[in-house]
């Protein structure tokens, strides 16, 4: 599994604590420590994972999050003292794969960063198509009438997911533990801020959605209603 | 006074609550909607108040004024008449003794009496008649001892004073003076009553006779009816006026209280919006009398208070920032702190054992504070107003599974087992996930810690208003007026116990002002040595009002229950003797993945022992139990 990932957290004591522990793993850390050099380093280092911590001087970790994800679909791991619905939103509406409340444990770090970092190549070619939607699986493209849509790696993990069983109606946890790889339960927040992010790219309505849509009371299924 | 007026207020409210027609049923209402009309407004009861008192005053004023006017009239009258009769009594006697006037009848024989004097009578009475001024009739006419035997007032009589007397009655009129009247004795005058025939209605007058000259006598008759008219039409006049007045004067009343009554009105008004929360309700000020100082209060009053809640408002405000700063400020030194925690306790075997016990200890206190770090924030946030609600439509019988979990697996440890009790169909409300699952993690954790070994029993139920899941135990139960203190903050049941789940003492605390946030209850019931049950009630929708609850508090079938619906689910028997260590439940290191406990802030998580623990199984067994 590759290794690379980036810390961008003021904390020094943080930091420092952070990268024994992921070199205790096997990753590789780098570290910045303020946002307006966040992209700079993170172009030089190309990291497989970025820790982000959002409260950063200089520029604000929402931000360094947008900019980051302008330019790459790498995960990142939001790392937050706030655990605010509003906040938690913002921030994976900005780009954020998952996020995790200070203070958490190691373990749960490490689970959660190597969860992002598993991605397993699917062998054999396979075109999903979903309303007017095709989806090449192995290629990791979607496309709608020809025009490409750019979606991060664990949007379009989600929409394979709910692709595969159309008309099938997914639960949040299910959701969880297929797209994120999180068998207990976790804050199903999450599957919500991406199911919006998702439908913002691919629906033609996102008010209206027919690809990404909600069966009150239980989840989220993928075709037209 | 008071209780005659109400012990006849009750029989008249008996006798009308008998069965009546429909008219009296308005009429009644009618009635009530004026006594309601009186009783809500003060400017009616002044202008009632108004009329009645000055209808009462002139009353009785006009009846006085009448009184003195008919008094003054009729001694007015009568000295005119009695003027006037001198005057004409003056005269006959003048004409009796005059050379060619009236015959001296006691000089004249017998059978020549009425030829004799007639023409001379009746040339005086035409001289004595009225001549416009006041009305009368006279009679001139022998004394009866004079009088011939068929004598019925001969031609000394002259009506043309008095018009309008119909001609039939003249003749008789005379008869009847010359009956009452017995000028012999002495003059007379009295009030007397023409009344003659039966067709003919009486006339009263004054009626003045006296003797004169050679046996004549001399009769005025003065009609009542020209005074009577008079006072009549003063009568009529000063009953019209007084009328008039009376209402003028409600009117005056009724403009007078307006110059009062619109001012408080309006301060009623003003007092109400205030209330409302339109803090910016002030009054006009005119003036410098009583309403201008109302006035005057109630801005000062009112601005005080827009005021006051501005500070409020404001500090509630620096609050809420402060612990959002502290939380933030808090969490990344801790956060460090756990992770070289984390690390030494990962490589306790290669310290000495000095060490390695220490890193032991560092590890469990450190999540014992971060759990109490979270409960006192999350708490705090309660008490600075800002917590939010994130409900959405679940499946409470989903939450009431994902949250029993680690409960799950302490119950395995000990040997017993959580029963659920859940209904088939899904029992839908709008309710904030993320805190529903907290209170149920909880209470699952106290009922299995303090269940003395014996099995916990979840029951679910629903109806149309409200879900309710109750959670009973079999273990020591709460004392009476325990129900109500388990959930203080920090509060223990029995100091001496020893912590075995490391709760904040917060957990309960969390709960019930989860619970409340949903505008739903937290209630708890215990008997000693018989157990305990919590029982979580919400209302299904955001903003639905609860009334009642779908499961009862109090299990036992034979006491006095609390409330009386009766779910008809029998409850198990749970022991446990509630402590305060209604704590969050522990987080429990999930080595497979990120378990959600510890890595969330917001769920009060404890500190278990730090061993991991396996996961996994648990969850879905459970599922099969309870849908099975």
């Amino acid at each position: 599994m590759k290794g690379r990932v980036l810390v961008v957290d003021d904390d020094a004591a943080l930091a420092e604590m952070l990268g024994i522990v992921l070199r205790g793993e096997g990753f590789e850390p780098t570290f910045v420590a303020d946002g307006d050099r966040a992209m700079e380093v993170f172009r030089d280092s190309k990291p497989d994972l970025v820790l982000l911590d959002l409260m950063l001087p200089g520029m604000d970790g929402i931000d360094v999050c947008r900019q980051i994800r302008a330019e790459s679909g790498v995960p990142i791991v939001m790392l937050t003292a706030k655990s605010d619905t509003v906040d938690v939103v913002l921030g994976l509406e900005s780009g954020a794969d998952d996020y995790i409340v200070k203070p958490f444990q190691s373990k749960v770090l490490i689970a959660r960063v190597r969860a992002r970092l598993r991605r397993t190549d699917d062998p054999a070619p396979e075109t999903l198509a979903i309303g007017d939607v095709t989806i090449d699986v192995a290629g990791h493209s979607v496309q709608r009438a020809g025009e490409p849509l750019n979606l991060t790696p664990l949007e379009f993990d989600l929409l394979v997911a709910l692709a595969r069983k159309p008309r099938q109606v997914f639960t949040r946890e299910v959701l969880l533990e297929q797209v994120w790889g999180y068998r207990h339960a976790a804050d199903t927040r999450l599957v919500n801020v991406h199911v919006q992010r998702l439908r913002a790219k691919i629906e033609k309505d996102p008010e209206r959605p027919e690809i990404v849509v909600t069966v009150r009371g239980v989840g989220y299924k993928a075709g037209p209603g | 006074m008071n209780e005659a007026a109400a012990t006849v207020g009750a029989r008249y409210r008996g006798w009308l609550a008998r069965p009546r027609p429909a008219v009296l049923t308005a009429l009644r209402r009618s009635l009530r909607q004026v006594r309601d009309r009186y009783r809500h407004s003060l400017q009616v009861r002044v202008v009632s108040a108004t009329l009645v008192l000055s209808a009462v005053v002139l009353s009785v004023l006009g009846y006085i004024l009448m009184q003195h006017l008919v008094a003054r009239t009729y001694t007015t009258m009568v000295q005119t008449s009695q003027a006037i009769a001198e005057a004409g009594l003056g005269t006959a006697q003048f004409r009796a003794t005059t050379e060619g006037g009236l015959v001296d009848l006691s000089q004249t024989p017998a059978n020549s009496i009425s030829t004799a004097s007639s023409k001379d009578m009746r040339l005086l009475a035409q001289d004595l008649r009225s001549t416009g001024g006041t009305p009368y009739a006279v009679l001139v006419a022998p004394l009866p001892q004079y009088q011939a035997a068929d004598f019925s007032g001969g031609d000394g009589v002259d009506f043309a004073g008095i018009p309008k007397l119909p001609a039939a009655m003249t003749k008789e009129m005379t008869a009847e003076w010359l009956d009452r009247v017995d000028v012999a004795l002495f003059p007379r005058q009295e009030w007397a009553s023409m009344a003659v025939g039966a067709s003919l209605r009486p006339v009263p007058g004054l009626l003045i006779g006296a003797p004169f000259g050679g046996g004549y006598a001399l009769y005025y008759f003065f009609p009542l009816a020209a005074a009577q008219r008079t006072i009549a039409s003063i009568q009529q006049s000063l009953l019209v006026a007084g009328i008039a007045v009376v209402f003028l004067l409600a009117a005056i009343a009724w403009l007078v209280t307006r110059w009062v009554v619109v001012p408080v009105r309006l301060a009623v008004h003003g007092a109400k919006r205030l209330s409302a929360g339109e803090l910016n309700q002030r009054m006009e000020v005119r003036g410098s009398d009583e309403l201008a100082a109302l006035a005057n209060s109630f801005n000062e009053m009112a601005a005080s208070l827009q005021d006051k809640l501005q500070e409020l408002e404001e500090l509630s405000q620096v609050q809420r920032q402060f612990v959002s700063d502290v939380s933030h400020e808090l969490r990344t030194p801790l956060t460090t702190i756990k992770i070289a925690s984390d690390v030494l306790y990962a490589s306790r075997n290669e310290l000495d054992q000095a060490a390695a016990r220490s890193a032991e200890l560092m590890q469990s206190q450190l999540e014992r504070f971060e759990s109490l770090l979270t409960d006192l924030l999350e708490i705090s946030r309660y008490d600075a107003n800002a917590a939010t609600l994130d409900a959405e439509p679940v499946d409470v019988c989903t939450i009431v599974l994902q949250s029993a979990d680690i409960a799950q697996h302490m119950a395995e440890r000990r040997g017993t087992k959580i029963e659920f009790r859940l209904p088939a169909m899904p029992c839908v409300a709008e309710v904030d996930r993320r805190r529903v699952e907290r209170i149920l993690r909880n209470l699952l954790l106290n009922a299995v810690e303090h269940g003395e070994d014996k099995d916990t029993v979840v029951t679910v139920a629903t109806d149309s208003a409200a879900v309710a899941v109750s959670v009973r135990d079999f273990g020591v139960g709460l004392k009476p007026g325990e129900e109500q203190l388990v959930f203080d903050r920090f509060w223990r049941a029995d100091p001496a116990r020893a912590r075995t789940s490391g709760g904040t003492g917060l957990g309960l605390a969390i709960a019930l002002e989860d619970a409340r946030l949903h505008g739903g209850w937290l209630e708890a019931w215990g008997e000693p040595r018989q157990g305990s049950v919590f029982r979580l009630t919400l209302p299904r929708t955001v903003g639905g009002e609860l009334h009642g609850s779908p499961l009862p508090l109090n299990p036992l079938p034979l006491s006095t229950g609390e409330d009386g619906i009766d779910a008809g689910v029998l409850m198990g028997a749970v022991v446990a003797d509630r402590a305060d260590d209604g704590a969050s439940g522990p987080a429990l290191p999930d080595p497979a993945v990120g378990a959600a406990a510890a890595g969330h802030e917001g769920e009060s998580s404890g500190a278990a022992s730090p061993g991991a623990v396996p996961s996994g199984a648990g969850p879905a067994a459970s599922e099969v139990a309870a849908r099975g």
